[in-house]
């Protein structure tokens, strides 16, 4: 077995939320040594959710898992000295501290390539350097607000809704994580370095399916319809004896199947379900008419019949639910970690390439990793690091 | 076509893809200087007419109107394909696998997004692939996977965003479940396509091995609820949706404007926030109020807040309201829609969109790559393929047939330019 593709790499992460970390997380997986670089108290990552003050949060312990960790304070000059000569010899430095933070500290991109010329500078930050929005300030609430994706999320006659917590972030660090290889890919090819930028903001607007181009092409603007999808239909949620399950019916065959698999051949000629068009506007008709089936049958009969007839269905699940899936278990997908209580589990790469996963290094302690990285890396002596961390800069 | 600029120039890569996670993963590889041919089933993009009441009532085609191609006038195909070149196929004929594998030999990668029983049931999976090119990668993005009990199921991105936990960690707080207005399970895997390809690419240079690498939407979705799966193992419980408040924000949400269906979102994190709140609703009063000085009295005194609020927001214009907020230092956006998005100034002050021209479907803007290379950017160099538009450059430029083959590979249905 070949090791992990990016085994030889070294990159540095300067966090200020959940996108860099996401990012450094994926490098991390394919074989980077990834360290993150914490402020003496550590970073806002680790108190968020954080059960108690003084332990790390989920949030931290999920995406840092795999990671080395050290303390340093860059606002001080001996802190900054010290970044500077860890990323002199690093592949790549990941960060979203805002813009102008790096830089302000003297360790933006033009004085780390002055440097390592080689070096590739991945910068996340909610809206950019530039633009009316720079100085913004962003939350999820606020991302998916401005990223169009909340104005069609919910109920018609309700308030439009936010999304699942921190997608849009870890959204950014993974078209991110593709920035960095194609920079590294650059590199690669004899190229040097260079900067690449990643804003949460672009990251959601370019990830639509058809919000801007709809309006683009035919001045129309979609609105949100509660979980019916916009121009397919039967495509919603329904209720079962147990819960909810997810339909997805697109095309005219998937159809047919429905109706054979509900029984109600009749529904197939009834001209208000002929076609897609006519479904959509009369969605609530034929939503009336199918809802009985459903309501009659566990999630698990209701699917597993779809599927027997090739109609896309899976159901509604818990977060519970979603840690036992018995195909997710068959799989090996998941990558254990040790916790507090012993093994915890966290969901295993997207894509195996090279090695496969074993188990994961819990996320670092606070400046875990001090010695290995200020000693080994930069070769300080025992005596110096000492009087780094009695001076508070690690 | 502008000659192909970035860090991908001089790849070639097969395109297999449908819908959205597929395509939307060799978008990033064409915009980044990738030679993408889509090979595509004279079928793949519809029939040959559209009614005019369909084409009106979707909004997909430019100002409703199907036009003499239709095939060729589809926005979303359109937005999801520029950059590449189109080669239709049928690869259900042995001829027309035969010249994909001729084609395969002089690749770099294969992308599909097929169910896991295509590949194999057309005589082309890895190992096929693999006898004409030793070396080649191919990525696949299935569902559920290769393997595993569900590997054979059908699902689209409207049902892995429910199996993978998502709709878990969001809704109304009514406990009824809410799915997300776009698929977004769709860009994640598209996403992790890419990285996938580009990854396996960069392994081939090092060890001269090419890859089956595998990108199941499921996995690649569950990689988005991390951080909840192990909140519930280290605390034993899952936090219910709580809309669009927040577990540790407050006052958060989302408040009527003036006009038709427009709203402000906001959101207070800090003791500073709040006195930014305050001072911009002109109430310094709500500052001094003992009720609203903590972060606990904010939460528990929401429904209170989110009253004084909509006081204020209801007679504002959203965009007005944002500014202001956001000048005192409050998160706050008005929720966009998509004429809004469209037209967004910063997006357009970043030069995010780009404007393509397209022969059949005419100039649009379109949404362009939020990987921002500095030294290798992404080029925009032309629009969406019409259907068979690079059949003569790739089988006669690339495979070096002659004119009555390609005659009668048009004649016997194997590649055309217009649908059946």
């Amino acid at each position: 077995m070949t090791a992990l593709p990016l085994a030889q790499l070294r990159a540095l992460e300067v966090g200020g939320g959940p996108a860099a970390a996401f990012c450094g997380r994926l490098l991390a997986l394919y074989g980077a040594q990834v360290v993150r670089v914490e402020p003496p108290q550590g970073d806002p990552l680790r108190r968020a959710e954080a059960p108690s003050p003084g332990q790390s949060g989920p949030l931290f312990l999920y995406l840092n898992a795999g990671k080395l960790g050290i303390t340093l304070d860059l606002d001080r000059a001996d802190g900054v000295h010290l970044f500077r000569r860890l990323a002199a010899q690093a592949d790549l430095v990941v960060e979203d501290l805002g813009p102008g933070e790096m830089d302000r500290r003297g360790l933006g991109y033009p004085s780390l390539a002055a440097l390592n010329g080689g070096l590739v500078y991945v910068a996340i930050s909610p809206f950019g350097e530039e633009g009316p929005y720079a100085g913004f300030r962003a939350c999820d609430l606020v991302l998916y607000a401005l990223g169009g994706y909340m104005y069609i999320t919910g109920e018609e006659e309700r308030e439009p809704l936010q999304g699942p917590p921190y997608l849009p972030s870890y959204l950014a660090g993974a078209y991110a994580f593709v920035g960095a290889l194609l920079a590294l890919w650059h590199r690669h090819s004899g190229g040097g370095g260079q900067k690449v930028e990643v804003t949460e903001l672009e990251s959601l607007a370019a990830s639509h399916q058809w919000t801007q181009t709809l309006f683009n092409y035919s001045g129309t603007v979609q609105r949100r319809q509660g979980n019916r999808y916009y121009f397919s239909h039967p495509n919603s949620v329904y209720a079962c004896r147990d819960g909810y399950l997810s339909l997805s019916v697109a095309t005219e065959d998937q159809f047919e199947r429905l109706c054979l698999l509900l029984g109600r051949p009749e529904l197939r000629q009834d001209p208000r379900f002929a076609s897609n068009a006519a479904r959509c506007a009369h969605a609530q008709a034929l939503d009336e008419a199918i809802a009985p089936w459903f309501l009659a049958r566990s999630r698990q009969e209701a699917v597993a019949a779809a599927q027997e007839l090739r109609i896309p269905a899976a159901p509604v699940l818990s977060l519970p639910e979603v840690l036992a899936h018995p195909h997710l278990e068959e799989q090996g997908f998941w990558q254990e970690v040790a916790g507090p209580q012993g093994l915890l589990r966290l969901p295993g790469p997207p894509f195996r390439l090279g090695a496969p996963p074993g188990p994961l290094a819990p996320a670092p302690a606070l400046g875990q990793h001090n010695d290995e990285v200020y000693g080994r890396w930069l070769g300080l002596s025992p005596r110096q690091r000492q009087r780094l961390h009695q001076a508070g800069v690690i | 076509m502008a000659e192909a600029k970035g860090p991908l120039r001089g790849v070639r890569v097969l395109d297999l893809t449908r819908v959205w996670s597929g395509p939307l993963c060799t978008r990033i590889l064409a915009d980044f200087g990738a030679e993408v041919i889509k090979v595509e089933h004279r079928a793949s993009r519809g029939p040959a007419a559209v009614p005019a009441s369909y084409a009106r009532a979707s909004g997909f085609y430019p100002q409703g109107e199907p036009g003499q191609r239709p095939w060729n006038r589809h926005g979303f195909f359109n937005e999801m394909n520029r950059n590449k070149l189109s080669l239709t196929l049928d690869l259900a004929c042995p001829e027309g696998r035969g010249l994909f594998l001729r084609l395969v030999a002089i690749s770099d990668a294969v992308v599909e997004n097929f169910s896991p029983r295509v590949l194999p049931n057309l005589g082309l999976d890895y190992g096929r692939l693999r006898q004409a090119r030793e070396d080649i990668v191919l990525v696949s993005l299935p569902a559920y996977g290769l393997e595993g009990p569900y590997r054979q199921r059908v699902a689209y991105g409207t049902n892995l965003e429910t199996e993978a936990g998502l709709t878990a960690l969001m809704g109304y707080a009514d406990g009824r479940p809410q799915r997300l207005g776009a698929a977004i399970t769709d860009p994640i895997a598209g996403v992790m396509g890419a990285a996938a390809t580009v990854l396996a690419l960069l392994r081939r240079r090092q060890t001269g091995q090419g890859a089956h690498v595998e990108v199941s939407q499921l996995g690649a979705a569950v990689n988005f609820v991390g951080q909840a799966l192990l909140a519930l193992q280290l605390l034993g419980t899952a936090p219910a949706p709580l809309g669009n408040r927040h577990p540790w924000r407050a006052p958060q949400g989302c408040y009527p404007c003036r006009g038709h269906d427009r709203w402000l979102a906001l959101s207070v994190g800090d003791d500073r926030q709040w006195e930014g709140l305050c001072a911009a609703l002109g109430r310094p009063d709500l500052a001094r109020d003992a009720r609203f000085a903590t972060f606990l009295g904010r939460w528990q005194h929401q429904d209170e807040l989110d009253a004084i609020i909509v006081g204020w927001t209801r007679g504002l214009d959203a965009h007005e309201a944002m500014q202001a907020l956001q000048q005192a230092g409050v998160p706050a956006a008005a929720v966009l829609d998509g004429a809004d998005l469209a037209r967004d100034e910063h997006l357009h002050a970043r030069r995010f969109y780009v404007s393509l021209r397209h022969p059949d479907a005419g100039t649009h803007s379109y949404p362009g790559q939020p990987i921002r290379l500095g030294r290798t950017p992404a080029t925009f160099r032309s629009d969406a393929p019409a259907l068979g538009e690079h059949n003569r450059y790739v089988l006669q430029g690339l495979l070096g047939l002659s004119e009555e083959e390609l005659e009668r590979l048009e004649a016997a249905g194997i590649i055309g330019q217009r649908p059946p």
